[in-house]
């Protein structure tokens, strides 16, 4: 890169069969990537899947075992991380402790030899709205101030690549929301590209164009988050990011537009061209909040014609109220548990434990899995270990699998 | 009255001999006494008869003391920043390498000086060597050289100064390089405006620790030991004159000069590197 000058606009980044492994363990097997100039590009995945360490590759910070690394058609492979044209909001801020605010900010633009370092510094400061405390060092700052600190050194130098590796963790949940949206305005205002990584799967989706969903050191799927969201290919992708009711059974019949699956004596339909296995065993989906909970069984015939499944009767196991929706955890002879997120429309849950109800959804809204039956039990479980918080409810979507 | 004890015992073991040394500078001898024999007075002349008098060994020691301190830390940050950062992942490696730092310190300080001696001495392997390879003249010596004492001060204070800087650089956080690297820093100049700057502790206490015992350092410098004549230091003077002449004014006043000096040089200077700064 030229000294003293600014990358003109975001650069693209092609990952070429990357593979990166440490002594004992392969971090990244063979990845392929390619996010195109500008857009903001999400690592989404449980830690220890390989997405931080891609980013170091990206940085220069590591080097890969094999594979080659393109920033805006240039190969960056064994250039050293100081001569690529990428910056890094770091996990942990790495701000200089020695040196003022200003200073940090300051750092790159010196390097570089840009003109008038200190005045952008000051500009890059306006913007995360801590000029006033330029003259401070970073010791003296919260921790959220410091975050800030560490955007705005990143910034200053219009990198043609922002790496930003979970940039937001230590923020509290309102200063993350005001800076997931400050982040946005600064990437299409300045046009930069960004590649995120987190582990937070609504991060991920509030911020990002496209996310790519990493486990094991591999990309399980990629696209926008409504697509990953409303069609996971796999069972971890179905479970990591929100969550799924998944049930595995025999395909027992289909035509070019529908699929009909036994699960437990019960029979789910789901439409042909959103299930890629069609035959043999097979593991369908659905998500909590598409379910529709009923205390009195529906009529049979009437379900199957109106384009609903119906599973039941079931019992209440457990209510847990959240404010805006309350999730119900149903325990269906033959099939397993199954959740359901409802709206809180009324004052409190409809129905309490022990109850006898049925629950249906829109035969559209359910989804298969490319996943083998085998596959599909070790995603869940994979997900349900990188959760942790909500240990509880994917442990019930994976006995739902095995169900 | 937690601190009483500690303030007694600076009383007791510092204060006390420091008064009495400053007693001492000031006396005259007795008329007409023996070698030896000094009563209490007001001899102003202690210091100004013996600053003129040993002035080129006080600049000496100091001088010395400067390169050797230099010389060490050339030696021993390369050294701290391999055990303290490179090999950061091997702890058995590092315990290893810090035992051979500080195992010289379990042989007397004066054996280890006498064997240097030996080693550069005319007849020793070096010098033999060096003369049989023909790049010594024949006539050289390497003992009783400037070479070989601030060789010996160095070679002496070196674990003083690898210690704290190794401290320091191991409890640096390395992503602070990442972060220089990204910032499109070269190594060298991350190692500048990073690194070095992050370590200025233990810079400054090695420094320290080093170049003040190394200034009153009367071993290396002694003809006993790798000095001459020709090399001698203040602490060399101090010596002769407690010990030797048994004169106990001058030499306590020489005392005082170079605690002074000592003071003034190290004030100026943890000022100048403005420790307190860093967090």
């Amino acid at each position: 890169m030229a000294a003293g000058t600014f990358a003109e606009k975001g650069a693209d980044l092609e990952l070429v069969g990357i593979t990166k492994t440490f002594p004992g363990f392969t971090a990244i097997r063979s990845l392929d990537l390619f996010i195109p100039a500008g857009s903001f590009f999400a690592l989404l995945g449980p830690s220890g899947c390989g997405k931080t360490t891609t980013l170091r590759l990206v940085a220069g910070l590591e080097e890969p075992t094999a594979g080659r690394i393109v920033i805006g058609g240039r190969d960056v492979t064994s250039t050293k991380s100081f001569q690529r044209p990428v910056n890094t909001v770091f996990q942990s801020y790495a701000l200089f402790p020695h040196m003022s605010v200003l200073e940090n900010v300051a750092f790159g633009l010196r390097r570089r030899g840009i003109a008038a370092p200190l005045d952008k510094a000051h500009e890059a400061l306006r913007l995360v709205e801590l000029d006033h405390l330029a003259a401070r060092r970073p010791g003296q700052l919260s921790g959220g101030q410091q975050q800030r600190v560490a955007l705005a050194r990143a910034v200053v130098n219009r990198p043609a690549l922002l790496l930003l590796d979970e940039p937001l963790g230590a923020l509290d949940l309102k200063l993350r929301r005001q800076m997931q949206l400050e982040l946005k305005d600064i990437q299409t205002e300045v046009g930069l590209t960004f590649l995120h990584v987190t582990h937070d799967q609504e991060e991920a989706m509030t911020m990002a164009d496209t996310i790519a969903v990493m486990n094991k050191g591999e990309i399980e799927q990629m696209g926008a988050p409504e697509e990953l969201y409303e069609l996971p290919r796999t069972a971890f992708v179905a479970n990591f990011l929100g969550q799924s009711n998944l049930f595995t059974g025999e395909v027992v019949g289909s035509t070019p537009d529908a699929l009909t699956v036994a699960v437990g004596g019960q029979r789910l339909v789901i439409p042909s061209q959103r299930a890629p296995r069609r035959t043999g065993t097979v593991t369908v989906g659905v998500r909590p909040e598409k379910l529709l909970l009923l205390t009195s069984e529906p009529d049979a015939g009437s379900v199957t014609a109106s384009g609903t499944n119906t599973l039941g009767p079931g019992r209440v196991i457990d209510v847990s109220f959240s404010g805006v929706s309350t999730q119900y955890t149903i325990s269906v002879p033959g099939v397993g548990d199954v959740i359901v997120f409802a709206q809180n429309m009324v004052f409190g849950p409809v129905v309490h434990v022990g109850a006898e109800v049925w629950v249906s959804w829109n035969v559209e809204h359910g989804f298969g899995l490319e996943d083998s039956p085998e596959e599909a039990a070790a995603g869940a479980a994979e997900a349900a270990a990188a959760a942790g918080a909500d240990g509880d409810v994917a442990t019930s979507a994976l006995t739902t699998v095995r169900g | 009255m937690l601190l009483l004890p500690g303030i007694l015992y600076l009383l007791l073991f510092f204060i006390t001999p420091l008064i009495s040394l400053v007693f001492t500078s000031f006396q005259q001898p007795v008329i007409n006494g023996d070698i030896g024999q000094y009563s209490a007075g007001f001899q102003w002349q202690n210091y100004t008869d013996s600053v003129m008098q040993y002035l080129p060994l006080i600049l000496r020691a100091f001088g010395y003391a400067l390169l050797a301190t230099v010389l060490a830390l050339v030696v021993s940050y390369p050294l701290a920043y391999f055990i303290g950062v490179k090999v950061r992942g091997y702890p058995l490696v590092q315990s290893l390498l810090l035992t051979l730092v500080i195992a010289p310190f379990f042989i007397s300080f004066l054996l280890r000086t006498l064997a240097w001696k030996q080693i550069m001495s005319d007849e020793g392997p070096l010098v033999v060597g060096l003369k049989a390879l023909s790049l010594f003249p024949n006539d050289g010596h390497i003992t009783g050289t400037p070479f070989a004492v601030i060789f010996g001060l160095t070679y002496n204070f070196i674990p003083f100064m690898t210690l704290p800087l190794y401290a320091v650089l191991e409890r640096m956080d390395v992503r602070y390089i990442e972060a220089g690297n990204d910032l499109y820093a070269s190594p060298f100049t991350t190692f500048r405006t990073i690194t070095v700057p992050l370590s200025m502790p233990g810079i400054v206490s090695g420094t320290l620790l080093t170049f003040i015992p190394a200034a009153g350092d009367y071993i290396n410098a002694s003809g006993d030991f790798l000095g001459s004549a020709q090399t001698s230091m203040v602490g060399n003077a101090i010596e002769s004159n407690f010990l030797v002449t048994q004169n106990y004014p001058v030499a306590a006043a020489l005392s005082i000069v170079l605690m002074a000096v000592i003071l003034i040089i190290v004030g100026f200077y943890v000022r100048r590197a403005g420790t307190e700064d860093l967090v």
